[in-house]
Order: structure tokens, then C-alpha cells, then sequence
């Protein structure tokens, strides 16, 4: 399988990454070369193969259900670019 | 003093407690190194002076209270993915720009509860996507070797590019690193040190930046077998905040050194012998299998028949998981934000501006394929070829193989800006044919120097071992260390 343009330039959009018409084109190539690549995987019979889920075997750990941490509101946001008393800022999403 | 930056951990540990020098006179020789040669290197993207000092000045105090932990003193480099409390923690990206997490990653924290010091984050590729550690935002690390008679700049590996050259031009005692495909091996290979994967779930990845989850695992970089055993010993626990954390109690590690290998079953697996692999590679292989040989072991030639498919499903499920764990960067709750014209253009330019191309190129390939109408086709696809390399592995263990030998990289390390890996990322990404396999069973691997090639530049071996038992490959790999001796670059800067 291959990629065209336009099917770059919508994942690019999905991806949400701002694509110029020439980073389209150049990625297209690129794209191509490691799609290309993996097509191998192909060839290989896996009837009856059950897809990998965990390397290791091992049952997810449960916890109880009880806060254990919490109140660092000031520290959730320190590394934000923009806040206000304790809140993300972003720009405006509802009309 | 400079000559305290020779030391390996085990001997500065011990002149520590013999009180020849301080904690102190340490750390300085080594920011005295760093000062002096980080401009060539640029091995370090920030060097945290003070708090190096102040951690050395407390570890003294703990050395003259008798309250001495393992690592007590020892300076070291830590790689921009894990987390340091107030410190830079960038994955050496730009998106992640200004980043100082409000608090630890476990494997550094074990690492200063053993009271060891903090000499500062190293350079990486970008979200340790690379081999070569030039996807870097803060641009590539040089390699402390050079050809015979060669001023040429050679990539120290990737994507612990920082560490392996940090640890090989002694500008720290050892250093952290992360491997999903070959980033602590390929690296160590290339700079004549030591690196070890450990078993997946035997380091916690809580704190440590994510790039593929299901392949991730940290552990160091060193200067001889014995370091690499004294630090993995700190950064292996057990961690309910790691749901993947496995529930084992971590072993002496160094008790392994000097044990035998009489008796023990080492594998050869023959789809390792690639095409247009040079033939000093092979040479090396067969000087290792003659070394292990000769420590009475016995050598099987085993086969791994999914072998040359590990790559391409590893170009699938990374980049898969990748496009998932970076969708988290979004010019919101840290780091970069480009303004836009509304929220959806707000992220979109903030990303186009904060990832470096080969993320991108990851980002894309995994967003793709996990789409709609190709999820089947690509990644579910990839994650059943997955359970046939590791049922490979399986097999042989099963058949008595205690470890497989192989070669740890396809070459020595190429130029910095090798103008064939700049036009194909398919060949760039072929440096990991060795190593990744590891990744995708999930297994432990550790590099190895075991000799120069006709350029005088270092290569390895790589032994590959069954889940959590590391300490055959410490045992296995002192043995090779002790055969081919240690390498060390001559120095030219």
C-alpha cells in the first residue's frame, strides 16, 4: 500500500500537525519509503496467531479505589504556558 | 585531579570509603572535565553545577556518619528522558521547551537514594527517535573515538547518544539510559562501553518521558561490566506506579562476576549473518564464540526464523504507540505554544514548530496506520508477527539455550551527517537489525566491546538472555569483557 498527497495531508490533519503543501510532498516520499519497508510483514503466515498484548505475562496490578493523591493544583500547572488562578488557558473553543 | 575521572564506580566507591578523596574533589573533577570538553562534545544540554555540589557535599557527610549507601558519591549523567525535579527534562525536544518537572523519575530517584550525584541531563535524538542522536533539538553529540588518522566527526550512536559519549570521554562515572529498539546497545557499541536492556517491567518507566510503552526500558550505560551490574542493581525496583512494574525481587547483580560459564548453552542464531554485513563483524562474532568456547561453555547453532521481520513490525508498533503517548503535547499544559487562530490551528502550528522531522515522520506513520481501514492490515498484523519472534525466542530457551551471541550493531559508528542515512530512513533505521528483536520478545540484552575494527573504532557483542535473568548475562559478558579487555579512545580533545 502507498500513500498519496491528500491522504498525507488528512493524516497530518488527524495528527494535528500544520503541513505546508511541500512538507506534503516530501513526507509523501518518505512515507512511502517505510510503508514500502514494513510491506514485508505480508508474507508471513499468522493463521491462528493471537496478536501480542503484553511481552511479559503478568495480570494487571489493582489498587483500591481511594484517593491517594491529590491538592497540587499549582503544581499540575507550573509548566503551562498560559494560566489563570489555577486553570488552563487556551483559546476560546465555544462561540 | 582529573585523573579521578578514570576511575570505574567500583574503584572510586571503594577510594571513597578508604577516604583517598572526597565526594567533593570527585564531582569537581568531573564538572572540571565537563567544563572543559562539553563545547566538543555536546554530550551535556544542562549541567546542574549547584546541585551537583550540594549532593556531593551531603554524600560526604553520609561517608564520615558511616551512612554510605551503594552509589554513594558517584557522580553520573542522567539522559533528558527521565524526569528530574526542577531540572531540565526535554527529550531533548523543543516542544517540551522550559520543561522542570515538579517532580522524580523512580529510576533516578533509586539512583539518589543510593546516594549517588547529579551531574546534569544529556543530549539525546528527540524523544529518543534516532540512532545517531542527530534528531536532537539541541543538535548531534560527537563520539570520543575518531578513525586512525582521521579528523572526522563520527555519531556516537543513538538515540543515549549523550550517554554513551558522556561515559566514553569520562565527563560522568556512568550515566542512565533508555532502550526501545537498540538505544542503550547500538550507542555503547559505538563507543567502546557497556550497555545493558534489562527484561521489560524490571525498571519502573514512571517518570521517564514514553515513547513506545510496550518497549521502553531503562537501564545504564558503563565503562566496564562490573559498573554496568553496580548501577542497574539501583535503578531495578519494583513499582506500584508502574502498572507494568514486575513484581520480583531485584538480585546481586555483581555477584554474577567471575562466576563460570562451564557447562552453560550459548546460542547462534544464523539469520544474524545479514547480507553486506562487513566481514570483520563475522570475524568478531566467531573471536566471542572461540572466547566463550574456550570458558567451556557449550556453542549451539540455533535458528530465530522471524528475525528479519522484528524491524518492519517494530516500524509499526513504535510509531503507533508514539502518535499515541506525544498526542499529549499540545501547547497546553506544558512547554511550547504557538498562538493560532483558533484552538484546533493553536495545536497544529504548536506542533509543526515543536517536533523535529523524524517525529514526525513517526507520528505520521503511526497515526496512519492506526486509522480506519488499516489498524487490521498494519498494526494487528504486526502485533501477531510480534508473538512469532518471541515464540522464536521461546523455542530455543526451551531447548536449553541459557543465552544467544550475537553482534551488536551491522557496522562500526558512520559520520555525522552520513549522506545516505540523511536520504533513506529505512537505512538509518537498519542500525537497530541486531538489537530489536530484544525489544519486541521483551528480553534483556546487553552490549559488550570486544574488539576495533580496521579503522581503530570500536565494535561489540551482544548477548541476549531469558526474561529477568540478567545476572547470565552479567556472568556471561564479564567473561567476553575479560578476553578482549577494555577499550578506551585515544584522547585528541
Amino acid at each position: 500500500m502507498s500513500v498519496d498527497v491528500d491522504t498525507v495531508t488528512r493524516v497530518a490533519r488527524l495528527a494535528r500537525i500544520a503541513v505546508t503543501a511541500e512538507d506534503a510532498q516530501r513526507m509523501t516520499g518518505e512515507l512511502n519509503a517505510i510503508l514500502g519497508f514494513v510491506e514485508q510483514l505480508g508474507e508471513v503466515d499468522v493463521s491462528g496467531v493471537e496478536p501480542m498484548t503484553s511481552v511479559i505475562p503478568m495480570q494487571m496490578r489493582r489498587r483500591d479505589d481511594a484517593v491517594t493523591d491529590g491538592s497540587k493544583a499549582a503544581d499540575v500547572v507550573a509548566n503551562a504556558p498560559a494560566t489563570e488562578e489555577n486553570f488552563f488557558m487556551v483559546p476560546k473553543v465555544i462561540e | 585531579m582529573s585523573d579521578l575521572t578514570k576511575l570505574t564506580i567500583a574503584e572510586a566507591r571503594a577510594k571513597l570509603d578508604a577516604r583517598e578523596f572526597t565526594a567533593l574533589e570527585l564531582t569537581d573533577a568531573y564538572l572540571g572535565a565537563i567544563e572543559a570538553a562539553n563545547e566538543t562534545f555536546n554530550a551535556y544540554v544542562a549541567v546542574t553545577h549547584d546541585k551537583a555540589r550540594a549532593m556531593a557535599k551531603a554524600s560526604d557527610e553520609r561517608l564520615a556518619g558511616g551512612q554510605a549507601g551503594a552509589l554513594e558519591g558517584i557522580p553520573l549523567g542522567i539522559k533528558d528522558l527521565f524526569a528530574t525535579e526542577g531540572v531540565h527534562t526535554q527529550a531533548a525536544s523543543h516542544i517540551l521547551d522550559g520543561f522542570k518537572p515538579r517532580y522524580e523519575s523512580t529510576v533516578t530517584a533509586n539512583l539518589w537514594a543510593d546516594g549517588a550525584v547529579m551531574l546534569g541531563k544529556l543530549n539525546m535524538d528527540e524523544f529518543a527517535m534516532g540512532s545517531s542522536n542527530e534528531t536532537s533539538y539541541y543538535g548531534p553529540v560527537k563520539n570520543p573515538w575518531r578513525a586512525k588518522g582521521s579528523n572526522t566527526d563520527l555519531v556516537p550512536g543513538g538515540s543515549s547518544g549523550g550517554s554513551a559519549a558522556a561515559v566514553a570521554a569520562w565527563l560522568c562515572a556512568g550515566a542512565t539510559a533508555t532502550d526501545t529498539g537498540g538505544s542503550i546497545r547500538q550507542p555503547a557499541a559505538f563507543t567502546g562501553t557497556v550497555g545493558i536492556k534489562p527484561t521489560y517491567g524490571r525498571c519502573s518507566r514512571w517518570g521517564t518521558v514514553a515513547f513506545a510503552s510496550s518497549l521502553d526500558q531503562a537501564g545504564p550505560i558503563a565503562r566496564d561490566v562490573r559498573d554496568a551490574a553496580i548501577l542497574l542493581q539501583s535503578m531495578a525496583s519494583v513499582d506500584k506506579k508502574d502498572a507494568t512494574s514486575v513484581d520480583l525481587p531485584v538480585p546481586d547483580y555483581t555477584a554474577a562476576l567471575g562466576q563460570s560459564v562451564k557447562g552453560m548453552k550459548i546460542g547462534i542464531p544464523r539469520e544474524y549473518r545479514v547480507e553486506g554485513m562487513p566481514e570483520e563483524i563475522e570475524t568478531l562474532w566467531q573471536q566471542g564464540i572461540a572466547w566463550l568456547k574456550d570458558a567451556g561453555a557449550e556453542i549451539v547453532d540455533i535458528t530465530l526464523p522471524h528475525t528479519k521481520y522484528a524491524l518492519p513490525a517494530y516500524y509499526i508498533v513504535a510509531p503507533a504507540e508514539a502518535s499515541s503517548n506525544l498526542a499529549r503535547y499540545d501547547g497546553v499544559r506544558y512547554g511550547l505554544r504557538v498562538p493560532g487562530k483558533d484552538i484546533t490551528d493553536m495545536y497544529e502550528q504548536t506542533r509543526a514548530a515543536g517536533f523535529g522531522r523524524e517525529v514526525k515522520r513517526r507520528i505520521m506513520i503511526g497515526t496512519y496506520v492506526l486509522s480506519a481501514g488499516y489498524y487490521d492490515a498494519y498494526y494487528v498484523q504486526a502485533q501477531k508477527v510480534r508473538t512469532l519472534i518471541k515464540r522464536d525466542f521461546e523455542t530455543v530457551f526451551a531447548d536449553g539455550v541459557d543465552a544467544i551471541l550475537t553482534p551488536a550493531t551491522p557496522s562500526s559508528a558512520f559520520g555525522i551527517a552520513d549522506q545516505e542515512m540523511a536520504a533513506d530512513p529505512v537505512k538509518m533505521y537498519l542500525n537497530d537489525i541486531f538489537t530489536v528483536t530484544v525489544n519486541m520478545a521483551g528480553l534483556p540484552g546487553i552490549a559488550v566491546p570486544a574488539g576495533l575494527d580496521h579503522k581503530g573504532l570500536p565494535l561489540g557483542l551482544q548477548l541476549i538472555g531469558k526474561p529477568f535473568e540478567e545476572e547470565t548475562l552479567f556472568r556471561t559478558a564479564h567473561v567476553i569483557e575479560q578476553a578482549a579487555g577494555r577499550f578506551e579512545a585515544p584522547k585528541w580533545w
